[in-house]
């Protein structure tokens, strides 16, 4: 209910505008049992009147969610307005794409489409109010529960942190690695080719009868 | 205040005024987007009067780490420009109602494409509890706790520059890995092949004047 009365109330704060095919892809680097909750809503241009519609009907986004594997987790059409969410159960970075795919082209042929975005992570998907409602809970224990999500979503980051620097850790050890190992067989192609070089050479003038 | 006494109208009441107060705050907005050479991406945000704003941006990976950043207000007037700017932090107070604009270019730019993050705050966070309620201060158990919601705030976004830096670090890290991986391969073949015309082209120039010797001699 509150969701309802938010859309019809609103608009998510942040927007931009977005071309026919444009596709528009957002990062989000989070840890793993993360929830993300993403909203939208478009707004087209209208040439005649030109302003940007308040409704759009016909209009559809095209959401698309990579995990960092680039595997597709989520792939679907919404409309003019829409609502996406997901848990991430790899951490890293996530792809966010969106692109319209507009059934009324002609409509849009030289316009402009308006989105508005708003991508909440972890802690700030949830919806405090709605929780004291549901539980039953009092001022303090409401403030008690959000510290408590704070500091989840605090311990988590810190140990995709573990994670990504053993992975930094690795990257440089194999880079260390391959400099090591490359240095020492290059100078051995080098010694060698110029011994070889030089008896090859020697041979070749004695057989020339130069020498 | 215990909630379990109020009748079952009086929870929708609130829910109902807790949904218009939430609606009237405006959030913040974190977002990371790719940003590709030669392109300019612009934001928009409706502010309204005497709203206290910060933007602030860093350059995740691509190049040399920077980007141009223009912030303008609803009347066009400039607030902020910087060029090739890797990573700041501006805050303002909103003196106009109205549209408000931020753009980011990597128009210099001619072929890397750039990876941007950008916190753009707006007002403040919306309170817990509708403000209308609150008669009396808050008790020193509601005061701690405020103070501690501030403090993992200002934790968790130390946490996420500390992250932005760490992939800034990694990604330059595994592009070094690549390139020494290549660059030594390359180098190897290189030497090898050099080293082997070397001869072979010698043996070439030496094979010629043989034939001119025998010929002028004969």
């Amino acid at each position: 209910m509150v969701s309802v009365k938010c859309i019809l109330g609103s608009v998510y704060a942040l927007y931009f505008h977005i071309g026919e095919t444009e596709k528009k892809c957002f990062i989000e680097e989070i840890p793993d049992e993360t929830m993300v909750i993403g909203k939208y809503r478009t707004q087209l241009w209208d040439k005649q009147m030109g302003s940007f519609l308040q409704t759009s009907p016909g209009l559809g986004m095209h959401v698309e969610i990579k995990d960092p594997d680039t595997k597709i987790i989520l792939s679907r059409q919404y409309g003019s307005d829409g609502r996406f969410t997901f848990t991430s159960h790899t951490p890293g970075e996530h792809q966010i794409c969106l692109h319209s795919n507009s059934t009324k082209m002609a409509l849009f042929a030289g316009g402009k489409l308006r989105v508005h975005l708003d991508i909440q992570v972890g802690e700030h998907t949830n919806n405090y109010p709605e929780i004291a409602a549901k539980d039953k809970l009092t001022e303090l224990q409401l403030r008690a529960r959000q510290l408590l999500d704070q500091v989840e979503q605090i311990q988590k980051e810190q140990n995709y942190q573990q994670y990504r620097e053993e992975r930094f850790r690795m990257t440089s050890e194999s880079t260390n690695q391959h400099v090591l190992w490359w240095s020492i067989a290059q100078t051995l192609i080098l010694i060698f080719t110029g011994i070889w070089q030089l008896k090859h050479l020697k041979s070749f003038f004695e057989a020339k009868k130069l020498v | 205040r215990d909630w379990a006494t109020l009748s079952a109208w009086q929870l929708v009441l609130v829910q109902v005024l807790w949904a218009y107060l939430l609606c009237g705050w405006t959030f913040g907005s974190e977002l990371t987007f790719e940003l590709p050479d030669n392109a300019k991406q612009c934001f928009y945000e409706d502010i309204t009067i005497g709203t206290k704003c910060t933007l602030e941006f860093q350059v995740v990976t691509g190049g040399h780490y920077d980007v141009d950043c223009r912030l303008e207000d609803a009347d066009g007037t400039v607030l902020y420009k910087e060029m090739k700017k890797q990573y700041d932090s501006f805050t303002f107070t909103a003196a106009k109602n109205g549209t408000y604009k931020f753009c980011f270019s990597n128009e210099f730019s001619t072929f890397t494409h750039k990876t941007v993050y950008f916190d753009f705050q707006v007002g403040e966070d919306p309170p817990l509890f509708p403000n209308e309620n609150r008669v009396t201060a808050l008790t020193q158990m509601e005061s701690a706790c405020v103070s501690i919601h501030e403090a993992l705030k200002s934790v968790i976004d130390y946490q996420t520059h500390f992250r932005l830096r760490e992939a800034q670090g990694r990604s330059r890290a595994e592009d070094l890995n690549t390139r020494v991986a290549f660059w030594s391969i390359g180098e190897a073949l290189i030497l090898l092949v050099v080293s082997i015309s070397q001869v072979v082209l010698l043996r070439s120039f030496f094979s010629d004047r043989k034939t001119t010797t025998t010929r002028v001699g004969s």
